[in-house]
């Protein structure tokens, strides 16, 4: 018969026990989880890359609700149990369920302590802790400036640069003289102080804190010197408590945490204790390797699978703030039993202390370059013997430093790579050849390596390409942009944003672009995303447009160009075709024709005769060529179409109106259709309208090219200015998510249709994102006549002659 | 017969913009020209071998133009097509004196 395992708390350290026992045994237990966060399983360790923007609140869940399915996992999410019942072995809930058990893990996990200061239950005052938590802070930096961070360890700092990342004046408040001090020795933390403060952070030290003032919002804080500070958000990071007070009640012995000895074993029978509750050997641990390795060992435990037990771990520490590389770990301060092998570097600002007893390592801190830090720790855990290692030259030339592709060739099997989740580069290496791996998110998915914090993605990189030798292409992999990197399109954006880099070429050097000058695929998109993101300040690079942009006309095979004016909504009039008609004859065009986008081309004119043919025709520019608004195809609609119902025609000419030459990560086509006869074929647009009696259907992600794509509904609207609004959040919302050269077809494929269905339907985002398009659409002027009024964008269609 | 390369003034260097390619017609030959952004100046055949594009229209990134049609990449220094394609333009010698561009042809 299966065993009855209930786990309380739905958080990392309990979710691994139980995969771990999945892995093991799949037919021994009966699972139930009761944890009352609203989400399933998400990576709380990722909250501070949300804040600051590197990542999203999709991406940090580690199982989604899908994996409780498959796995037979009952869950009960948003409920809280209420009582442990040892003696009827059942717990019970706020909703009145009663769930029996046989074994029952308790993984309640910590909760952020809130300092006991009067003013601490104002609104605005908040624990770093949870997804709620940083959704609050986040809606907070929207229309607030000023806030205090409470605390300069870790998840302070954390907290504080995601704060400034969101557009808020940060100030620390610390109650000890330097930042960090569990994890950093002086030294290393006025390093971290400096680097801090030049991103524009802020520190009170050795300030303490007396009240929250405000009176139903935070409006300030006191210090015990008798000085203050104004401010509209305070976040406490001042360290975390443990969640005890069910195991408590139940009689369980606790001390800070619930008290558990080598298998995770609490003092009552049959319950277990696992992560950050737990009190192992007088310690609460609150970092994320040895909560997995406590699960891990509980897993063993109760599946009766050989193990040890747990004990015990050393801490090791990083920091994620960009620009901010450390490593700490195990004993931090010398003293009279150790012996302290330092390097300060204060020219490379670089810090590195390793303390040595019995010639072996003991301890850790690394500042500035933190790339040796887990083959150190490796050494501190294995207890290696150091005498025969040598300390490096303090001056090497530039090249001579080890890189990762050596490092990783001399690592030993049995070394971490992954700290967070335990993952040894003899597990990676298996999972590489075993299951034919080939990318950096298979390994991931395969053996967690990378799946936390995401530091090792480098070494596991490096593990790969030295695994699979030349059959690695780093190029291949689905992540990088382009050859030049092998950052993606979001993370490349995401790091402008957080470095607030300001031209390509700046990109490219700063994110370690193998070429500095980028390649033909890199160009182009790094010059869109820097016009998109910096619209009003970034300058348009014409030399890394593709010759179609920069020279706004499509270039044949022959070399020569092709001329395709404005014709909104496609029509024309009597004296536009005669000047068509005149042009072609005195440019000898060899080919006029009606495009596929209802316009008329002029096709084969010579490089330097199109400005001629530009200025002779007096019209705008159809963008025909470009990666923007193409056309709004339509049909005459209710002016003389028996079957229209509304003016589709006068729509689509405002339609492309509104959205025209704005660049767009592709090219777009749009379609206004009078009726649902769908004469304008406007269900394989990128947008499409059906006009009916009661309004306008909108449709979007439909593609009548590559590949055929049939549009997903949007919504119904009533108004021509409501069908402009949403066609502007949808362009805009594109603009911004879609990589370059991507369809909306497969933006949406890769988005999801309701991702983008929510968007555009949340009000208060697409009003946002309306006026966005507008500033930037304000900065674009009429591609030909800025040519024909400037002599030197002129020259570039001479062709000179000796 | 042995060739007699003239060396031929063109133009000012300033009014060559950097990273974007120009076309020049010399003695009956298409020449493209190209400025870099340090400063050096190249002169390769302007025609690409494969489809035969031009050359003068592709994107500069280092001293490599990439052509418009087919994304080959070429050397500016060699005039040899990058792998994994194959070929080669012809490349001329370029000197800059008193802010002129000189091309041998």
């Amino acid at each position: 018969m299966m065993k009855k395992l209930v786990m309380i708390g739905n958080g990392m350290a309990g979710i691994r026990c139980l995969e771990e026992i999945l892995k093991i045994d799949r037919d021994s237990f009966e699972i139930t989880v009761i944890g009352d966060e609203k989400h399933p399983n998400y990576n709380r360790i990722m909250l501070s890359n949300v804040l600051q923007g590197k990542t999203t609140f999709d991406e940090i869940n580690i199982n989604d609700w899908n994996w409780y399915d498959q796995n037979n996992v009952t869950l009960h999410s948003g409920e809280r149990v209420t009582k442990i019942d040892t003696e009827m072995k059942h717990v019970e809930t706020d909703k009145g369920n009663i769930v029996p058990y046989d074994e029952l893990i308790i993984a309640t996990g910590s909760s952020a302590f809130i300092l006991p200061l009067p003013g601490k239950d104002l609104e605005g005052v908040i624990g770093f802790r949870t997804i709620e938590d940083t959704q609050k802070m986040m809606d907070i930096a929207k229309m607030k400036k000023k806030a205090v961070v409470i605390g300069g360890g870790l998840l302070g700092l954390e907290a504080a640069r995601g704060l400034i990342d969101r557009g808020m004046e940060v100030h620390v408040v610390h109650l000890l003289p330097t930042l960090m001090e569990q994890q950093l020795d002086a030294a290393a933390a006025r390093l971290l102080k400096k680097d801090l403060e030049a991103q524009g952070m802020k520190f009170l030290m050795e300030k303490q804190t007396t009240e929250i003032l405000g009176t139903d919002y935070v409006e300030g804080i006191s210090f015990s010197d008798g000085t203050s500070l104004q401010c509209d958000l305070v976040v406490m990071a001042v360290g975390i408590r443990p969640n005890i007070a069910l195991a408590k009640e139940a009689g369980l012995a606790t001390n800070s945490g619930i008290i558990v000895n080598d298998y995770m074993e609490t003092s009552c029978p049959s319950i277990y204790a696992v992560g950050e509750c737990a009190e192992h050997n007088g310690i609460a641990y609150g970092l994320v390797a040895p909560l997995y390795e406590q699960g891990v060992e509980l897993a063993r435990f109760l599946t009766h699978t050989l193990s040890g037990g747990y004990k015990g771990s050393i801490l090791a520490t990083q920091l994620k703030v960009a620009g901010c590389d450390l490593f700490s770990a195990g004993k931090i301060h010398e003293d009279d039993e150790t012996e302290a092998i330092i390097v300060h570097d204060q020219f490379a600002r670089v810090y590195k202390k390793i303390l040595v007893t019995d010639k072996k390592i003991i301890g850790i801190v690394l500042y500035g370059d933190a790339s040796d830090g887990n083959r150190l720790f490796s050494m501190l855990k294995k207890g290696t013997d150091i005498s025969e290692y040598t300390s490096v030259s303090v001056i090497q030339k530039a090249g001579e430093v080890a890189s990762e592709a050596a490092m990783v060739a001399e690592m030993a099997a049995d070394e971490t790579v992954c700290g967070c989740n335990g993952i040894t580069k003899g597990t990676i290496v298996q999972a590489i050849k075993e299951e034919e791996l080939t990318t950096f998110d298979q390994v991931k998915t395969c053996t967690k390596a990378g799946a936390s914090c995401g530091k090792c993605k480098v070494t596991v990189e490096a593990i790969l390409a030295h695994t699979l030798g030349d059959s690695f292409d780093a190029s291949a992999q689905k992540t990088g942009m382009c050859s030049c990197t092998t950052l993606s399109r979001d993370e490349v954006v995401a790091e402008i944003q957080a470095k607030g880099l300001q031209h390509p070429s700046e990109v490219r050097h700063v994110l370690g672009f193998t070429q500095l000058e980028g390649c033909s695929k890199c160009r182009p998109a790094l010059n869109y995303y820097m016009r998109m993101l910096y619209p009003n300040d970034y300058e348009d690079d014409k030399a890394s447009r593709f010759v179609n942009e920069r020279m706004e006309g499509n270039i044949q095979n022959d070399g020569t160009f092709s001329v395709i004016p404005r014709m909104y909504g496609g029509t024309t009039t009597a004296d536009d075709l005669i000047r068509f008609g005149e042009v072609a004859k005195k440019y000898e065009v060899p080919l006029v024709k009606i495009t596929g986008a209802s316009r008329i081309g002029l096709y084969g004119v010579k490089k330097e005769d199109v400005p001629h043919v530009w200025k002779d025709l007096g019209m705008r520019s159809g963008y025909a060529y470009s990666k923007s608004l193409r056309n709004v195809k339509s049909c005459v609609g209710s002016q003389f179409c028996r079957f229209g119902t509304q003016d589709s025609l006068q729509l689509g000419i405002d339609l492309e109106k509104a959205i025209e030459m704005v660049d767009t990560p592709h090219k777009m086509k749009m379609g206004v259709t009078g009726c649902p006869r769908n004469c304008a074929e406007v269900l394989t647009k990128d947008f499409g309208i059906v006009c009916v009696e009661n309004g306008f259907q909108l449709y979007f992600g439909g593609n009548g090219g590559t590949e055929v794509r049939e549009c997903d509904f949007l919504t119904t609207v009533t108004t021509e200015e409501e069908v402009i609004a949403f066609a502007k959040a949808y362009v805009q919302y594109y603009r911004k998510t879609g990589v370059y050269g991507e369809r909306t077809s497969t933006w949406t494929e890769r988005l999801g249709v309701n991702v983008i269905v929510d968007t555009i339907m949340d009000e208060e985002r697409r009003v946002t994102l309306v006026e966005e398009f507008d500033i930037a659409k304000g900065t674009y002027q009429e591609a030909w006549s800025s040519v024909l009024t400037n002599d030197k964008k002129q020259k570039l269609y001479e062709v000179a002659r000796v | 017969m042995i060739a007699t390369k003239e060396r031929i003034k063109v133009m000012k260097v300033n009014d060559l913009p950097k990273q974007i390619g120009k076309e020049l017609h010399i003695k009956d030959k298409s020449i493209a020209l190209f400025h870099l952004t340090n400063g050096e100046v190249y002169a390769i055949g302007s025609r690409c071998p494969h489809t035969n594009g031009p050359l003068a229209e592709g994107i500069v990134s280092g001293d490599y133009v990439y052509c418009p049609l087919q994304d080959w990449k070429v050397s500016l220094r060699t005039g040899e097509v990058q792998k994994p394609d194959d070929g080669k333009v012809e490349t001329y010698e370029t000197e800059i004196f008193n802010d002129y561009v000189y091309v041998k042809v």
